[in-house]
C-alpha cells in the first residue's frame, strides 16, 4: 500500500499526466508504428483509449480517419499531447 | 473529485463505453497482422472478446514481385499509396455469418456509421 502512491507529489504521476490531457488533442503510437491522432475522450488503467475526431497515419501518410476510435492498451507505445 | 456516481448508461466515461455503445451496431475491428473486419457486434468483454455477426474480413497481403520488389497487396484506395515504392495490391475477403475474436488480436475498434 505505502509503495508508490505516497511518493510523488499530486498529477506527478504518469496516470495523474493522462488525466491531465483528457479532452486535448493528442498523437498515439502503437507498437507496429501506426500513429492516431485526435481528441482524447478518455483512458482507463489498461491504457485503453477512446479518441474521438480521430485520423490514422501510417508511415506519415493519412490513411484513415474515424469519428470515435476505441484503441485497446496493449498495442499503445506512446501518448503524447500535442 | 473522489465520489463516484456511475450510473454509466449515459455518456462515454471510460473507453470500453465506447464498444458498449456500439452494441448491435457494425463496426469496424482492426486486428494484429493487417487483418481488418466489419460486422454487426453482438457482444464484448473487457478483454475486448467480441461477438461479430455477417462479418466480413479483409486480410492485406504482402507478396514479392517477379523482379524481386517486395509487393504489398492491398484494397481499393491505398493502391495509389504503394504504387509509388513498387508495392502491389491484393486483399483476400472471407465471409462468416457468426465469429468470435478473441481479445489479445484487438487493436482499434470503431463504429461503422463514424467511417
Amino acid at each position: 500500500m505505502e509503495n508508490g502512491t505516497a511518493t510523488q507529489g499530486e498529477g506527478r504521476d504518469p496516470s495523474g499526466f493522462l488525466s491531465e490531457i483528457i479532452g486535448s488533442q493528442v498523437t498515439v503510437k502503437l507498437n507496429s508504428g501506426v500513429v492516431y491522432k485526435g481528441e482524447l475522450q478518455s483512458v482507463d488503467g489498461y491504457m485503453n483509449i477512446a479518441l474521438e475526431k480521430t485520423e490514422e497515419h501510417v508511415n506519415g501518410v493519412k490513411k484513415r480517419s474515424y469519428g470515435d476510435a476505441f484503441v485497446r492498451g496493449n498495442n499503445v507505445m506512446y501518448i503524447s499531447a500535442d | 473529485m473522489a465520489d463516484v456516481d456511475d450510473t454509466a448508461s449515459g455518456p462515454v466515461s471510460e473507453p470500453l463505453d465506447l464498444v458498449r455503445l456500439c452494441l448491435d451496431e457494425v463496426v469496424f475491428v482492426k486486428l494484429r497482422g493487417d487483418r481488418e473486419l466489419k460486422g454487426r457486434l453482438h457482444a464484448y468483454d473487457s478483454h475486448c472478446n467480441l461477438v461479430l455477426g455477417d462479418v466480413q474480413e479483409t486480410v492485406y497481403v504482402v507478396e514479392e514481385d517477379d523482379d524481386g520488389e517486395e509487393t504489398v497487396k492491398v484494397g481499393s484506395m491505398s493502391l495509389w499509396l504503394y504504387s509509388c515504392v513498387n508495392w502491389q495490391l491484393q486483399t483476400i475477403n472471407k465471409k462468416s455469418e457468426m465469429l468470435f475474436v478473441r481479445g489479445d488480436s484487438v487493436v482499434l475498434i470503431s463504429p461503422q456509421g463514424s467511417l
